[in-house]
């Protein structure tokens, strides 16, 4: 495993200053996309439900609902693609992937937030 | 022709300029020690033949040894010959990264993983008999048909059939080297390559 670090180490790019955050909480994902040759930022705010991985393969998942139907998106976390994250809400919960989001709607689908 | 042993570490993904996602694998090559060198003169061709790994003595037998000593090293668990090296070589030299192009496409050779006793389906990447319905049953992953009845009245040799898959040696061509790292011995190739992780694995170039 070490050497892996070792050739991760050295294609690494410095890196953004992300917030920390896990999952239950809700994040909002400044994402990059390209259209052409021109530039536009996309924002994505959700629920985090994992993060997976680690070194330069690390993922999360963030779920929301749309027009009622549920998204889940999973973005690299070291993506040269994401231009900033933004914190929005600290949750309580349990467990580290909280997949039981899933099958839950409406009132029950809340989660409780965490008073700093 | 440059070539070197190497072990494969694993595989990661790295991000490109572009912000591309690459999958690529690591593997720890070198540095390896000239054991014998073949001429045309002596041997009927030139060829270098390169070690690479430790082993113990007492797992040597005495005829390696022998080929060890003259050279002038220590026991080598692999020991492998490549064809045409470019450049001058002495038994006892070490050979490392340095012979292999950053900017270039190398080949990599290795022992595929064994699968055991695989269907067509798997191994040859047969369709299977397609239909649930008309009149097919429980043959999902089926060969089908093996050729023509009375005309030839037999099975062709070398008719595709289940069998033992896998654990045989592979190369594959042409995979680009994203970068080498000479202080720890690593170079990083984009793709997949034969064999587990901690195989010994061949790089031409």
């Amino acid at each position: 495993m070490d050497l892996i670090k070792v050739a991760e180490n050295a294609f690494a790019v410095e890196k953004k200053d992300l917030p920390n955050f896990g999952a239950g909480d809700t994040i909002t994902v400044h994402y990059k996309i390209k259209e052409g040759s021109k530039e536009r930022i996309q924002d994505y705010r959700g629920v985090v439900l994992q993060i997976k991985g680690e070194g330069t393969k690390k993922t999360f998942t963030v779920r929301k609902i749309s027009n009622n139907i549920g998204v889940e998106r999973i973005f690299p976390m070291f993506s040269p693609f994401i231009d900033s994250i933004e914190l929005n809400k600290k949750g309580v919960v349990r467990r580290k992937r909280i997949f039981y989001l899933r099958k839950l709607t409406g009132k029950k689908a809340r989660i409780k937030e965490k008073r700093i | 022709m440059a070539g070197l042993i190497g072990k494969k570490i694993g595989m990661t993904s790295v991000f490109s300029v572009e912000g591309k996602n690459i999958p690529c694998t690591v593997i720890e090559a070198g540095p390896c020690v000239v054991t014998q060198v073949k001429t045309a003169k002596t041997d009927g061709y030139d060829a270098v033949q390169l070690g690479f790994s430790e082993k113990k003595e007492k797992h040597t037998t005495k005829p390696e040894m022998g080929h060890f000593k003259k050279a002038g090293t220590t026991p080598k668990s692999h020991v492998v010959e490549f064809r045409d090296a470019e450049g001058e070589f002495k038994p006892g030299d070490q050979v490392t990264l340095s012979v292999i192009n950053e900017e270039g496409w190398v080949d990599v050779c290795g022992i595929s993983k064994g699968k055991g006793f695989q269907g067509v389906v798997k191994r040859y990447n047969f369709h299977g008999v397609g239909d649930a319905t008309h009149g097919q049953k429980d043959r999902l992953r089926a060969p089908g048909s093996l050729g023509a009845s009375s005309y030839p009245s037999r099975v062709f040799k070398g008719m595709r059939m289940a069998g033992r898959m896998g654990g045989e040696r592979k190369t594959i061509q042409n995979l680009k080297v994203l970068k080498i790292i000479p202080e720890s011995n690593v170079i990083v190739v984009k793709g997949s390559i034969p064999g587990c992780k901690g195989s010994t694995v061949i790089i031409n170039q």
